[in-house]
């Protein structure tokens, strides 16, 4: 029992520190990379509950990446698992930002990192697209408009309209909850 | 030395909590501590800091706080800097992560968990698009016009996005593969 939990802990640890150091363009990025080990390599947690741990992540401070990392450790081993994650999650920037801030300014012009740094751009599109069409699909699955209609309108509202996340999420959980009142009320006068 | 790092602690502590949502929404208030408020960097540091957050891996929030931690106070500055930026965000995700596991088999909570995950994914979306735009056009802006349209990356991108679907290929050697066909296209 004992080695299956040290086990455990650190493919956590190895885990997050190997996304952490691969994640290029912001926190939503890591989510693919979560969804590939923890979901369909280890079927330790699935789909929906890693996109429940996405959502959860939003809404609260901090950074997006940490946060999940936070969360997946969380549900897979308890506080321990919370704590190892999130080393693992910040070890590299901070490993990576200590060597590059003795000598920042080379760093910033070189050449070569530049060019690899543009070809991961497009690279970190594509797998954040990959992620989107997969997502959605499992939304469509459930056959409810309100649910379906959300998507459109969440991205609409935040690229076009630069609404805050926050306030777009309390939006959406706020018409659920009147959505399923409203339809438990109809149930209950119905009987 | 010990006020110093104390300091730097609470100041990463507040912009960690008051960092909602993530990414390009925190630099304003990294700036307002940082630059405007306590004079630890100076504006033109704090852009060459944001400049390379982008290039290495890693949240914003944290590579910025271990820039500036390093930078007051050494690797131990550096380390209570990032302790302080993820902190809250470590309770708060656990506490609301707690509050909607135990009362999900409640109708109204797991209809807004449904909601929530609704709303995710089309801010994922959000997120995606401004990442394709800087990669295809080099600006996040929407009136981009077709003169400075990038060729190459919407090349490497199509590609990726065609193993990724097709072959189910692992993200990270995805990144490995655009990373040297970056270094092949763009030198």
């Amino acid at each position: 029992m004992k080695s299956k939990n040290l086990k455990l802990y650190l493919s956590l640890f190895k885990i997050n520190f190997y996304i952490s150091a691969f994640t290029f363009g912001g926190g939503y990025v890591v989510i693919p990379m979560m969804r590939k080990y923890f979901v369909n390599n280890l079927k330790l947690i699935n789909e929906e509950e890693l996109l429940d741990m996405a959502a959860i992540s939003q809404s609260t401070p901090g950074a997006i990446a940490v946060n999940i990392s936070v969360l997946v450790g969380y549900r897979i081993a308890g506080l321990t698992g919370a704590i190892i994650s999130c080393v693992g999650a910040v070890l590299p920037p901070l490993l990576i930002l200590t060597v590059i801030s003795s000598s920042y300014s080379a760093f910033r012009d070189n050449r070569i990192i530049s060019s690899i740094l543009k070809g991961m751009e497009a690279g970190v599109a594509a797998t954040i697209v990959d992620l989107v069409i997969d997502m959605n699909r499992e939304i469509l699955k459930d056959k409810n408009w309100l649910l379906t209609l959300m998507v459109p309108a969440s991205f609409f509202a935040n690229f076009f309209l630069n609404i805050n996340v926050v306030l777009i999420i309390i939006f959406c959980s706020f018409i659920c909850f009147a959505q399923s009142y409203f339809k438990s009320r109809r149930r209950r006068s119905k009987i | 030395m010990i006020k110093t790092i104390i300091v730097l602690f609470i100041s990463f502590l507040k912009i960690g909590l008051f960092s909602i949502g993530g990414g390009y929404a925190t630099i304003p208030l990294i700036q307002e501590q940082v630059v405007d408020f306590h004079h630890w960097l100076t504006l033109q540091e704090f852009t060459d800091i944001i400049t390379i957050s982008q290039m290495t891996p890693g949240p914003l929030a944290v590579n910025t706080s271990t820039f500036v931690g390093i930078r007051i106070a050494g690797i131990l500055g550096a380390m209570l800097a990032t302790l302080g930026c993820i902190l809250s965000g470590f309770i708060l995700s656990i506490l609301l992560y707690k509050f909607f596991n135990k009362y999900k088999d409640t109708d109204s909570i797991f209809n807004i968990l449904k909601g929530l995950r609704s709303s995710s994914v089309g801010l994922i979306a959000s997120s995606a698009s401004t990442i394709l735009l800087i990669a295809f056009f080099g600006s996040s802006s929407i009136n981009v016009s077709g003169a400075n349209l990038n060729i190459t990356a919407i090349a490497i991108f199509i590609v990726s996005l065609f193993i990724l679907r097709k072959f189910k290929m692992n993200p990270i050697f995805v990144m490995v593969l655009t990373g040297i066909a970056g270094m092949i296209f763009y030198l």
